[in-house]
C-alpha cells in the first residue's frame, strides 16, 4: 500500500484539518427572499415549510433549540438578531415570549379569519397553529369509559395505584394545572392535585412512556397529549390505549396549542407574516395534521383521519394564554402537594 | 535521566516553595490568571446573580423541597464517587495485575462507555428495563404478573447507571498510575514480605490515590452537572430543580442564583479532594524497567474476573448500543441522508479537536504554572477556573451568552460607526463563542488528568534540568511533556469526547445552520423519537471509539 512520506504527514494531517474548518467558517451564499425562524419545535413542519417554499420562493432558515435557551439568545441579540420568527410548543411559552418583549404585534386579517380567538394572543403578539388536547387514557381491556368522567375525578380512591402522570417538571401538565387554577381556584385546584398524589401515582416523565405503562397493564389510566397515542396507534393498531375526552359535562378538555410569532426585530417582517398567514392556511393546515397527529387550529382543515375516529369533543375554550400567567402559580400548588 | 530514581520516592512537601522564589517566572503565573479570568466569566456571573435575590422563589424552595433536594444531591454524589471509584480502581487493577482470559481485550474495551453518552444509555436503560420493556414483559411472561426487576427510577437506579457511564474516568486515570508505577513499588513491597493483595493496598494503591481521587471527582460533578439522566430517571436533585424554576416559572434569574448552590457543592468536592489527596505529595519517577508482571488467575479467580468485565462491558456499552442498532434498524431510512451526514459528522470532529487541544494547552499552563509557583493565590484561580464542570451546561451556556453578546453589541456599535453601515453580530453565535463554552465546561476534565500526571514527576528533575541550562519552558517541553505523554493523551481523548456529547452549550451557542452529531440526537430525543435518534446516536458512539482506540494503543498495554 502506498504511504504518505513520513515528512508530509504532519502537514497533510494539519491542512486536512485546515480545510475542514474553513469548510465550516466560510458561509454559504446569502439567499434573496428568507425568513429565519428559531424553533423549538422539530416535527412534523417541514412539509409546510418546503410547500411555502415552493409557492412564495422565499427561503425557510430553521435554527432549532429549547425554548427557555432560544428565548436568552433572541433576547441577547436584540436589535440584532437575524431571527424572523420564533416557533415553539406551549401557550406558556408563547405567552412568556410576548411577556419579555420578544414579540411584535402581528396585523393580519387573514391570521384572524384562520385561527379562532382562544387560540390566539388578546393582543396579537403570537397565533396558535396546532392544537393538542391532553385527556385521559385508558387501558381498553381493564377500563370502562363509564368508569372515567374527569380530571378531578382522577383523584377519587378507585384508582389507587392504577395512575401515570407525567412529573410535574414538565410544561404540559404545568399549563394543564394552570387552565385549571383560572377555571376552579388556586385552592380547589390545589384540593385536585392533592387527590391525584394521594392515589400514589407512578410518576414517568415521557408521554410515550406513559401510553407503554398503560398498554403493559403497569397502570390502568393516565394523561397524556392526543398525538402520543396517534403515533403509537399508526405502528400498532392494536395497541391497547384509548382516548378519553375528559370534562365534557363541563368545562371541556384541555387544549394546547403549538404556536409562532413574529420578532420584535425582524429583519424579514413582511415575509415573516406572509409566512405564519401560510402556515395557518388549510393548505399548510393539511400538512400539519397529516404529519404530525396535531389538530388543525384552522377549523377548515381536516383532521387526520385516525385521530379523527376519535370523534368529536367539547375543548376548553378559555384563551390559552392563560397557561402562561399562571405557570409559576401551577409550579408552586404541585411542590405544595408533593406532586413531584 | 539514565540515573533517575527506580522506586516511587514519597514525599511531603510543604504548602509552598517546593521550588527557591527566584525560578518563578511571572509569565507562566500572568499566563495562568488570564485563563483562570477569562473562565471564570460565566462562574462569576452565577455568583453575581445573587446580588438581587429573588427571595420569593428561595422560600417557596425552603419551605417545600429544599431539604429534600440536597439529601437527594448529596446521595447521588456519594453513591457515584463511591461507586466509580470502587468499580474503575479495580478493574484498572484487575487489568494491569493479573492475567486471565480475555485480559488484553478487556483492557482497551473497558474504556468503550466513554464513547457512548450518559442519555443514550439512559434511554436504552430505559427502553429494556422498564415495566413495559422486553425485560420485565418475559419476565412477567415466565414468573406471572407479580414478576418485577428493581425500580430504576429511584436513587439506586441513577447511580447504577451514572456510575456505569462515568466510571471510565476513575479507570483511565487509575489504570495510567498503575502502568507508570511499574514493578519495582510492588517488588520491593513483596520482597518485604508482604501478599501481592497487601503490597497492593499498603503501596499501589496510596500511590495511585491521587489518580483516583481526580478520576471520582470528574464523575462526581459530572453527576452534579447533569440534567438529562436525572430528567430522565425522575430523580429530583438541584440541577433538576434548577430548570424547574428556569422553565417552569420562567425566572431564569432565580434559577442562575440555585446554581451558586451547586457551586457551594462543587467547592465541597474540592476540599474532599484535597483532603484525600492529603498533605503528602506523591512523586515517582517515569517507569522505567519491567512493568509490573501479571499474576495468572486460574479456575474460579479467572472465571470471575472475566465474567465481571464482560459483565460491566454487557451494561455499559453492549446493550446499549444493541438497543441503538435494532433501533436504527426500525427508523434509519429517511433521516440519513449522507451529503448531510458527511458535513455534520465533520463539524463535529472538528470542533471537538479544537476544543480537545485548547482545552490541554490552558489546562497544561495552569498546572505548571501551579508547579512552578504553588501559592494559594494560584492554587484557588486554578481550581476556580475548574469547576464549570459541576454546573449545568444550559447555564453555563447562558452565563457565556450574556457577557459575549454585551461585548458584542459594544464592538459591532464600534465596527459600524467605523464602516457606516449596518454589521450583524461577530461573537455571539460563533465558533469562538462554542469553543470558549467548552473550554469553560471542560477545563476540568484537562486539568485533572494533567495536574495528577504532573504530580508524580518528581521536582528533582526540573531542578536536575534547569542546573543543566534549560529554561522553564524548556523543562516543560523536554523533560514534562514527554513524560506526560500518557496524560497528555488522555485528556486529549477525554475532552473530544465530552466535547462530542455535548449537548446543552452547542444548542444554544453555535452558529447559525452548524450542526454536530449531538444536535441531532437532540431534535429527536426531545420530541420522543427515540429511535430516530439511533443512526446520529450510533455515529457519536463510532467517532468516539477512534480516539479511544487510539489511546489504547498509544499508551501502551501494561508490563509491556
Amino acid at each position: 500500500m502506498w504511504r504518505l512520506p513520513r515528512v508530509l504527514r504532519v502537514p497533510a494531517v494539519a491542512f486536512g484539518f485546515l480545510g475542514a474548518w474553513l469548510g465550516i467558517l466560510l458561509p454559504g451564499l446569502a439567499g434573496a427572499a428568507e425568513v429565519v425562524v428559531y424553533s423549538a419545535r422539530h416535527y412534523g413542519q417541514e412539509a409546510a415549510f418546503e410547500a411555502f417554499t415552493k409557492k412564495t420562493g422565499i427561503q425557510v432558515k430553521v435554527f432549532n433549540g429549547n425554548t427557555g435557551e432560544l428565548f436568552e439568545r433572541l433576547k441577547s441579540e436584540d436589535e440584532r438578531t437575524p431571527a424572523d420568527v420564533l416557533l415553539t410548543v406551549d401557550a406558556g411559552n408563547l405567552w412568556n415570549a410576548a411577556r419579555a418583549g420578544l414579540l411584535a404585534k402581528i396585523d393580519s386579517p387573514q391570521l384572524e379569519a384562520n385561527v379562532p380567538g382562544h387560540l390566539r394572543d388578546p393582543e396579537n403578539r403570537w397565533v396558535g397553529l396546532t392544537v393538542r388536547a391532553r385527556t385521559i387514557m385508558y387501558n381498553t381491556a381493564k377500563v370502562k369509559p363509564s368508569e372515567l368522567s374527569s380530571y378531578e375525578a382522577l383523584g377519587d380512591p378507585k384508582w389507587q395505584g392504577r395512575l401515570c402522570l407525567r412529573t410535574s417538571s414538565y410544561i404540559y401538565n404545568q399549563s394543564l394545572l394552570a387552565t385549571m387554577i383560572k377555571r376552579h381556584g388556586e385552592s380547589r385546584t390545589e384540593e385536585i392535585a392533592r387527590g391525584w398524589v394521594a392515589n400514589k401515582p407512578t410518576l414517568i416523565n415521557s408521554d410515550t412512556k406513559i401510553l407503554e405503562a398503560i398498554a403493559a397493564g403497569q397502570c390502568d389510566v393516565g394523561l397524556t397529549n392526543h398525538y402520543y397515542l396517534a403515533r403509537l396507534v399508526s405502528k400498532n393498531p392494536s395497541f391497547p390505549v384509548a382516548p378519553f375526552w375528559a370534562n365534557q359535562q363541563t368545562t371541556g378538555t384541555h387544549v394546547n396549542v403549538s404556536g409562532a410569532g413574529v420578532t420584535a426585530h425582524a429583519k424579514n417582517r413582511a415575509n415573516a407574516i406572509k409566512f405564519l398567514e401560510y402556515l395557518s392556511s388549510p393548505e399548510a393546515q393539511q400538512l400539519f395534521a397529516d404529519l404530525s397527529f396535531e389538530y388543525p387550529a384552522n377549523p377548515q382543515a381536516a383532521v387526520n383521519p385516525l385521530v379523527a375516529r376519535w370523534g368529536k369533543f367539547k375543548r376548553d375554550d378559555i384563551n390559552v394564554a392563560a397557561a402562561g400567567e399562571l405557570q409559576a402559580a401551577a409550579v408552586k400548588l404541585a411542590d405544595r402537594v408533593g406532586y413531584k | 535521566m539514565t540515573n533517575g530514581p527506580r522506586s516511587a520516592r514519597v514525599r511531603t512537601v510543604p504548602g509552598a516553595g517546593a521550588l527557591p522564589a527566584t525560578v518563578v517566572p511571572s509569565a507562566w503565573t500572568l499566563g495562568a490568571a488570564a485563563i483562570a479570568a477569562l473562565v471564570a466569566v460565566p462562574l462569576l456571573s452565577v455568583v453575581a446573580s445573587l446580588a438581587r435575590p429573588a427571595v420569593d422563589v428561595w422560600v417557596h424552595l425552603w419551605r417545600t423541597q429544599l431539604l429534600e433536594l440536597s439529601l437527594n444531591t448529596l446521595v447521588l454524589l456519594v453513591g457515584v464517587g463511591l461507586g466509580t471509584a470502587v468499580l474503575g480502581t479495580a478493574l484498572a487493577w484487575l487489568v494491569v495485575g493479573y492475567e486471565f482470559p480475555g485480559r488484553s481485550v478487556f483492557e482497551g474495551g473497558l474504556m468503550l462507555p466513554l464513547a457512548v453518552p450518559a442519555y443514550v444509555i439512559g434511554f436504552a436503560f430505559l427502553g429494556l428495563f422498564d415495566y413495559a420493556g422486553p425485560v420485565q414483559t418475559a419476565l412477567r411472561a415466565w414468573l406471572g404478573d407479580g414478576a418485577r426487576v428493581p425500580e430504576l427510577r429511584s436513587a439506586g437506579g441513577v447511580i447504577l447507571l451514572m456510575t456505569l457511564v462515568f466510571y471510565p474516568y476513575v479507570y483511565l486515570l487509575a489504570r495510567v498510575a498503575f502502568v507508570e508505577q511499574g514493578a519495582g513499588t510492588l517488588e520491593t513491597a513483596r520482597s518485604l514480605g508482604r501478599s501481592r493483595l497487601a503490597a497492593f493496598r499498603e503501596v499501589t494503591l496510596p500511590l495511585a490515590r491521587p489518580a483516583i481521587v481526580a478520576g471520582a471527582s470528574l464523575a462526581m460533578m459530572e453527576a452534579l452537572a447533569d440534567f438529562g439522566t436525572v430528567a430522565t430517571f425522575g430523580y429530583r436533585t438541584f440541577t433538576e430543580a434548577i430548570y424547574r424554576v428556569w422553565y417552569g416559572m420562567f425566572d431564569r434569574a432565580a434559577a442562575t442564583q440555585l446554581a451558586s448552590l451547586l457551586l457551594l457543592f462543587a467547592l465541597g468536592l474540592l476540599a474532599l479532594e484535597r483532603a484525600l489527596r492529603g498533605r503528602a505529595r506523591f512523586e515517582q519517577s517515569h517507569r522505567r524497567g519491567p512493568g509490573i508482571t501479571r499474576e495468572q488467575l486460574r479456575g474460579h479467580r479467572a472465571a470471575a474476573a472475566t465474567l465481571g468485565c464482560a459483565l460491566v462491558l454487557t451494561l455499559a456499552f453492549a446493550l446499549p448500543v444493541g438497543q441503538l442498532l435494532v433501533w436504527a434498524a426500525e427508523a434509519a431510512g429517511p433521516f440519513f441522508v449522507p451529503s448531510r451526514f458527511a458535513g455534520v459528522l465533520r463539524n463535529t470532529v472538528v470542533i471537538a479537536t479544537t476544543g480537545a487541544a485548547v482545552c490541554a494547552v490552558f489546562a497544561l499552563v495552569l498546572a505548571y504554572a501551579r508547579r512552578l509557583h504553588p501559592a494559594p493565590g494560584v492554587r484557588v484561580a486554578t481550581q476556580f477556573a475548574a469547576m464549570g464542570y459541576a454546573l449545568p451546561g444550559s447555564l453555563i451556556a447562558v452565563g457565556i451568552l450574556l457577557p459575549t453578546a454585551w461585548a458584542d453589541h459594544h464592538l459591532v456599535d464600534a465596527l459600524e460607526r467605523l464602516l457606516g453601515r449596518p454589521v450583524g453580530l461577530v461573537l455571539t453565535g460563533s465558533i469562538l463563542g462554542l469553543v470558549f463554552a467548552y473550554v469553560v465546561r471542560f477545563l476540568a476534565v484537562a486539568f485533572q488528568t494533567l495536574d495528577a500526571g504532573l504530580g508524580r514527576i518528581p521536582s528533582s528533575l526540573d531542578d536536575a534540568a534547569r542546573s543543566l541550562g534549560a529554561g522553564v519552558a524548556g523543562v516543560l517541553a523536554r523533560v514534562h511533556v514527554p513524560l506526560l505523554r500518557r496524560g497528555l493523551l488522555t485528556a486529549l481523548v477525554l475532552v473530544f469526547v465530552d466535547t462530542m456529547k455535548e449537548m446543552p452549550a452547542t444548542l444554544l451557542l453555535r452558529p447559525f445552520g452548524f450542526t454536530t452529531l449531538a444536535v441531532e440526537v437532540w431534535e429527536r430525543t426531545s420530541e420522543s423519537l427515540w429511535a430516530e435518534a439511533a443512526v446520529p446516536a450510533l455515529a457519536i458512539v463510532l467517532a468516539g471509539l477512534v480516539p479511544v482506540s487510539l489511546a489504547i494503543r498509544w499508551s501502551g498495554r501494561a508490563g509491556r
